[in-house]
């Protein structure tokens, strides 16, 4: 556990809890929390009701520290480098498709938090599960889905990954193991529970065990989901039966137009792990060799069962919640902050700095990239829409379930059945 | 027409003792020799010739023994008897484990299958149904236990987007073949929030079967046959019918999951109920018959999807139709039952549909206006003589 100080803040179970932490002062209290009564105030001691001050643009956690992660390799190095691109020219190409009016409803964007997806899934198996939110078209693609399938699945057509039924906020793929997908925040933490609690039972009751350990779940949410009682639920279960979960919590600080701050009384939401029992991890998330070094310790607790971290990554979306939300209320020098620290250029950065690859290397991945966007998009493009008759054929696992018709026999078993409606 | 009702179950409802064995034929069951067959295979095949002789094995075997069984007993059987054959079968919910089930269901299972089998999850209904559903897209085949069904509404996030939607917005990649049961109904000055009839509340969701079992026969083979199905399902059981007492056969049947049951044939009219009512609308039916009326009693069993060719087939002989529901009148399984029938079969109506529901309050607890608020027999009694003027 000791590799975990080196990259990120730190604090074990019950230790932490009990000694406080760190110093730091807590967050102002809102002026109305006083409790005397209320008297006519000297206008000289009027406090204007400041909209958010982030602590986190004080300077507290968010300086980089140098060189705290171990050597990555020149493979290692690209292969992040790749995926990070892929993942901002995608989510650059759904806005400019959403525009043109291929894509419809509700589409969050993953501008800005790629080292999160990109430090925690490439350190995953195949076997390894992801479950996300709505804004998960990146995990998906880090997690290996093809981005032609993920494009036709925001085209709302046939080849899409789910078929075109599920859209931008339900991507799963069995293949791959994604989850999904889950458009209410919360829904998916207990569902990633689920499927660690699934890789645990099948080691100790199936006897079924994997070469590495025990297959590992991330669950991935916001910072407005650590107010939701399924994380507080989950994180109770998860560390009860330290199952193989690893609970990633992606701070960008806003929740749409909800700061951090005015929604939470403890903002250190790293801080709420040690309360469960397991270890609380706060990691820079605008840096993907921190994150991956976070990632790493974490899920080889998980494998080893050992039991749930609480990973907290400070990271930002460039864009605004969804290509819906106009962004008024984040402040531009706020936006600028975390634009200066933007993890692909960093990550360039650091490679061209540490001689692992050339500039030229670089751009012909981004040009690499650029090809497989075009390709997804040309594919979606040209895939079929679904047919009417695919309405009524995934509702039921068994179509059973659609019941015995008036003439004795199941409604499934009609020729016509899919054209037909769904009343049961 | 005075015919005797003998051939009918004669199942006594008894709130806290025990009733009479009963000698009723089952309409629809698999018999003992298919029961055995390839998992999965196991389904009492559409189709009226199918049905007809797998009634007639039934009733040969039916003759040759059995055991008796108090309902929950039954529960816990169809459950044991899943769980040995097929060890992906778990069980997650609040005192299922060492307590044994609050209404012991559950009781001895997590001795014979340990703490990771039969789970003793905390109380967060949202999160372990929600597990379960994680649980069964990852290969295992849990059977979540709200305590009281009224606790799962805390669920109902999980139980409508993930249970029932999730295989759909998946592209069907992943299933859910998870069981979701638990006591619900009005029981015996338990208060309103003790007392919800959920069926209603959850008709609605897309994707998700609901049966309601009523005697000790068809809770073992619906629990089996939900537990089987790849489907998730919804298991309506009835704080007041636990103690219900039964013969049952030792060989292993199931039950039809979309079949509803006919329990007394008749000429006059259908009556379609499920659960309690069952038990209300056989008391009414003794009072009918010494009065000269033939009800044709059929438990509906299938909340979701209804078995239309049994009510439809009746409602061809009867022209006249009488539903008898504990939930609430408004938005109720008799209000989607009286469209479906008034869609399929309004040809064949002489009278408009009758629905008897429990009222729209929430159950009080004094005995008197509990009573009051559910359907008793005398109310049946006088509309099925409304009915067949």
């Amino acid at each position: 556990m000791a590799s975990f100080t080196a990259a990120a803040k730190f604090l074990a179970p019950v230790a932490a809890a009990r000694s406080g932490g760190d110093s730091r002062a807590p967050p102002p209290p809102f002026p109305s929390a006083s409790l005397r009564p209320r008297r006519k105030p000297a206008p000289s001691r009027l406090r204007t009701v400041l909209a958010v001050s982030s602590d986190v643009l004080s300077g507290n956690k968010s300086a980089p520290a140098a060189a705290a992660h171990s050597a990555v390799t020149r493979e290692e190095a690209l292969e992040l480098y790749e995926d990070m691109v892929l993942g901002r020219i995608f989510e650059d190409m759904c806005a400019q498709m959403y525009y043109r009016g291929k894509m419809f409803g509700f589409v969050h964007l993953y501008n800005g938090q790629e080292a999160v997806s990109t430090g925690f899934i490439k350190q995953l198996n195949q076997a390894d599960c992801v479950v996300s939110t709505y804004r998960d078209h990146v995990h998906a693609l880090s997690k290996g889905v093809p981005a032609r399938s993920v494009m036709a699945e925001l085209f709302g057509k046939a080849t899409g990954c789910c078929r075109g039924q599920g859209g931008s906020m339900h991507m799963f793929s069995a293949p791959h193991n994604l989850l999904g997908g889950f458009a209410f925040i919360g829904e998916g933490i207990p569902v990633a529970t689920g499927a660690a609690f699934a890789a645990k039972y099948r080691h100790e009751v199936l006897k079924e065990s994997g070469p590495d350990g025990l297959d590992v779940t991330l669950a991935f949410f916001g910072d407005g989901t650590c107010n939701n009682g399924q994380f507080f639920e989950c994180l109770n279960m998860a560390q009860l039966w330290k199952l193989p979960i690893v609970f990633v919590v992606e701070n960008n600080l806003w929740a749409i137009g909800m700061s951090h701050l005015r929604a939470t009384s403890d903002p250190e939401i790293y801080k709420k792990g040690p309360a469960f029992g397991m270890p609380g991890v706060h990691v820079d998330g605008m840096d993907v060799l921190k994150v991956r070094e976070v990632a790493k310790e974490a899920i080889e607790r998980a494998r080893r069962g050992e039991g749930p971290t609480l990973v907290e990554c400070e990271t930002y979306r460039f864009r605004g919640h969804s290509l819906a939300d106009p962004d008024e209320l984040r402040k531009p020098d706020e936006k600028s902050h975390y634009a200066a620290r933007d993890p692909i250029t960093a990550l360039k950065k650091y490679i061209i700095e540490q001689n692992l690859a050339t500039e030229s290397e670089l751009k012909s991945i981004e040009k690499k990239i650029d090809d497989v966007v075009e390709e997804a998009v040309e594919f979606a493009d040209a895939s079929p829409l679904p047919p009417r008759s695919q309405l009524l054929e995934n509702v039921f696992s068994d179509p059973k379930g659609f019941g015995i018709g008036p003439d004795g026999k199941y409604r499934c078993e009609d020729p016509l059945f899919t054209q037909g409606t769904a009343q049961v | 027409m005075a015919t005797a009702a003998s051939a009918a179950s004669s199942l006594q409802y008894a709130p806290h003792g025990v009733g009479a064995a009963s000698t009723k034929k089952p309409r629809s069951v698999v018999p003992a020799a298919t029961a055995r067959g390839r998992r999965g295979s196991v389904r009492a095949r559409g189709g009226m010739a199918a049905r007809a002789a797998a009634n007639a094995e039934a009733e040969a075997e039916s003759k040759s023994g059995g055991h008796e069984v108090l309902l929950f007993e039954a529960l816990r059987e169809g459950l044991m008897e899943e769980m040995k054959e097929d060890p992906t079968v778990c069980v997650f919910g609040e005192d299922v484990g060492h307590y044994g089930g609050s209404y012991k269901v559950t009781k001895g299972l997590a001795e014979m299958f340990g703490d990771l089998r039969v789970l003793d999850t905390p109380i967060a209904e949202n999160s372990f149904t929600g597990m379960g559903v994680g649980a069964a897209m990852k290969g295992l085949r849990p059977v979540v236990e709200g305590m009281n069904m009224g606790f799962l509404l805390l669920a109902y996030n999980q139980i409508s987007n993930n249970c029932g939607m999730l295989h759909y917005t998946s592209g069907g990649q992943y299933k859910i073949p998870i069981v979701i049961r638990g006591p619900g109904g009005v029981g015996r000055q338990l208060g309103a929030e003790h007392s919800q009839r959920l069926e209603s509340y959850f008709q609605s969701i897309p994707g998700l079967q609901m049966v309601a079992c009523s005697t000790p026969y068809n809770a073992k083979g619906l629990m089996k046959a939900a537990i089987r199905s790849e489907n998730p399902v919804v298991l309506f059981e009835h704080v007041l019918l636990y103690n219900l007492k039964e013969k049952i056969p030792d060989e292993e049947y199931i039950c039809c999951l979309e079949e509803a049951e006919m329990v007394r044939p008749g000429e006059h009219v259908t009556i379609l109920t499920y659960s309690r009512m069952r038990y209300h609308v056989m008391q009414a039916a003794k009072t009918l018959v010494n009065k000269g009326y033939d009800p044709e009693v059929i438990d509906i069993r299938s909340l979701k999807p209804f078995d239309l060719h049994t009510i439809g087939n009746s409602i061809k002989k009867t022209h006249r139709v009488l539903i008898v529901e504990e939930c609430m009148r408004t938005g109720g399984i008799g209000a989607s039952l009286r469209s479906a029938i008034i869609d399929n079969f309004w040809d064949y109506l002489d009278a408009p549909i009758m629905c008897l529901s429990s009222q729209d309050v929430p159950t009080p607890y004094a005995a008197t206006l509990e009573d009051a608020t559910v359907v008793q027999p005398a109310q049946i009694v006088a509309a099925v003589e409304q009915i067949c003027q």
